[in-house]
């Protein structure tokens, strides 16, 4: 349903300026902005089908691009060592990240919410140490005009194609495989899961992990496509990937969510700031419009579970 | 090894700290046999079946199957000796459909560690036409839009489903209206014609003299009277239920298994 919300906002912008907005450089613009909270909000729809929460993300995206840029410039700021240590570094502190909230989470038992919340504060508090609060900008020129604004084949931007991978691998993971089976096992009913041999623990871990992992990539991601580490650029990730999923159908109650409508809740933003700005109207209603669709996207998802719960069924 | 008892308590005790919640209770189920477990609330009914499930560790006695000590310490033992329970409150994942739900946690994999969605809706759709379940509209409707007695329908399935040898039902009626009690009850009865042995908790006697062969009575973490249905009825069983003298009348009304 949410697809054709996307669908008619796509066809009332291509309507009034089509020529504009409909335009094969607009479209690979607005892909390509999207691309970057598409990959945090991948791991995020992971996590919020558990029942969870990650609010770190954002600021694990940053510590991993401080990481990352600090790596390549010890390593001299150029060649293709450098970049792919520098990636590597991107991924082992996403991912170290993510493990400590899926610890947290999982074996000392403390709330999602309160976990990702205190690293959220500990990963951007020592990004900014680690740095002195000033961006760094050690980036090999090769990286930037590679992976940061190079397309394959002329066509289709690297980043856009990383997180078309990043997207379709997690896709057929969540519908297709056992990880996925047990990800909407324990959002559904965690003491279910654990009596049917589960281990619930170790799941939880796993995708804390992998969020910490997506979030370490969108790191690079954003290091490659900027130059910089924008330490303070990133401030709003978290709730951007969580609108981004919620909007896209997946209950904060968990057990229920796909890929898919993810895929459609970070576009719906994009879409909107990007047609507002074709329409010279102030870009600031994008983010009026957002905070209501979020709205009635939670709305109609509680509708849906009352009825439920009346024992009426679809 | 046939004649025996598949399973088989011998002076299970366990307590909670200074709670003496068992205190050596001796138990027996065969095949093909549908035995009750009744007492009063606290009289350790629950305790026993998650020692049997392998929940709680035994202070002391002896848990035998098929004649053998085993050592029960986790659900996975359990399960891999063929013990099943089926808990009160059914742990099903509402959002889950039938099969998901059935196979969860022993999922059948095909190809490239795909999910083999295909084989395992058959084998459920078997599973559940075996046990006469067939007021299901769909095997991949959510658990969510079942009725309380297709819940519990799909949660003995799922136990039945991996060649269990004992299953344990906690209270599969206590939340049920009179059609879907029947329709449960019925259902316990065609787990003992399979040949599984049955082990079923109830404060329902009505319902327990329906469908168990014979009775086990547990006060106070001790079990004081063994009664086969046959030769009893509910008055003797209220009385040993409440009853303050244990001893004496268990010396008087125990009797031999079969």
């Amino acid at each position: 349903m949410i697809a054709l919300v996307l669908l008619a906002i796509l066809v009332v912008f291509s309507s009034l300026r089509f020529d504009a907005f409909a335009s094969e450089s607009n479209i690979r613009n607005i892909l390509t902005t999207a691309s970057v909270l598409l990959v945090v909000a991948v791991g995020m729809t992971y996590v919020i089908i558990t029942a969870g929460i990650d609010l770190s993300v954002g600021s694990v995206l940053v510590f991993s691009g401080v990481i990352a840029a600090k790596v390549m410039g010890a390593l001299g700021g150029e060649g293709l060592t450098a970049i792919l240590l520098g990636l590597l570094a991107c991924l082992v502190s996403g991912l170290g990240w993510g493990i400590l909230n899926g610890l947290l989470i999982a074996r000392a038992g403390i709330p999602p919410l309160i976990v990702t919340l205190g690293t959220l504060g500990m990963a951007l508090g020592s990004a900014l140490l680690l740095t002195s609060g000033i961006n760094l900008r050690d980036v090999p020129t090769e990286l930037t005009i590679t992976i940061g604004i190079g397309r394959l084949f002329g066509v289709v931007p690297f980043l856009v194609l990383i997180a078309t991978v990043v997207t379709v691998v997690a896709g057929v993971a969540l519908a297709l495989t056992r990880f996925g089976r047990y990800t909407y096992a324990i959002g559904s009913n965690e003491e279910a899961a654990r009596r049917s041999g589960i281990d619930v623990g170790r799941h939880l871990i796993k995708v804390y992990a992998l969020s910490g992992l997506l979030a370490g990539l969108a790191g690079f991601m954003s290091l490659s496509r900027f130059g910089t580490t924008e330490l303070a650029g990133h401030q709003t990730d978290n709730l951007a990937a969580i609108a981004a999923v919620v909007i896209g159908g997946t209950s904060l109650f968990g057990g229920v969510g796909t890929i898919f409508g993810t895929v459609i809740g970070v576009f719906i933003p994009a879409v909107l700031a990007n047609g507002f700005v074709i329409l010279r109207l102030q870009p600031f209603w994008q983010q009026v419009a957002i905070g209501a669709v979020l709205i009635a996207a939670v709305y109609f998802d509680q509708l849906k579970r009352r009825q439920r719960e009346r024992g009426v069924t679809r | 090894m046939a004649d025996g008892p598949v399973l088989e308590l011998q002076g299970v005790s366990k307590s909670f700290g200074a709670v003496q919640a068992l205190d050596g209770v001796d138990l027996e189920v065969r095949e093909g046999e549908v035995m009750a477990l009744v007492g009063d609330n606290g009289a350790g009914k629950s305790t026993l079946i998650k020692c049997v499930a392998g929940i709680h560790t035994i202070d002391a006695g002896e848990i035998r199957f098929d004649g053998e000590p085993v050592q029960v310490s986790g659900p996975k033992d359990a399960a891999a000796l063929g013990i099943e329970v089926v808990y009160q409150d059914l742990a099903l994942c509402d959002n889950l459909d039938v099969v998901q739900n059935m196979y969860l946690g022993r999922e059948r994999l095909g190809p490239l560690r795909r999910l083999d969605e295909l084989a395992m809706e058959q084998t459920a759709r078997e599973t559940l036409k075996g046990l006469a379940v067939t007021t299901l509209k769909s095997v991949r409707q959510t658990v969510a839009g079942l009725s309380g007695g297709q819940r519990q329908s799909v949660a003995v399935a799922k136990a039945v489903m991996w060649n269990s040898r004992v299953v344990i039902l906690d209270e599969p009626t206590a939340a049920l209206g009179v059609a879907q009690t029947r329709q449960v009850l019925d259902l316990v009865k065609r787990l003992g014609q399979q040949g599984l042995a049955v082990v079923i908790v109830s404060h329902n006697l009505s319902d327990v003299f329906e469908v168990a062969d014979r009775i086990t009575v547990l006060r106070l973490g001790k079990d004081v009277a063994t009664l086969r249905v046959a030769d009893t009825n509910q008055q003797q069983v209220v009385e040993a239920i409440t009853s303050d003298a244990p001893a004496d009348r268990r010396a008087g009304i125990e009797v031999a298994p079969a």
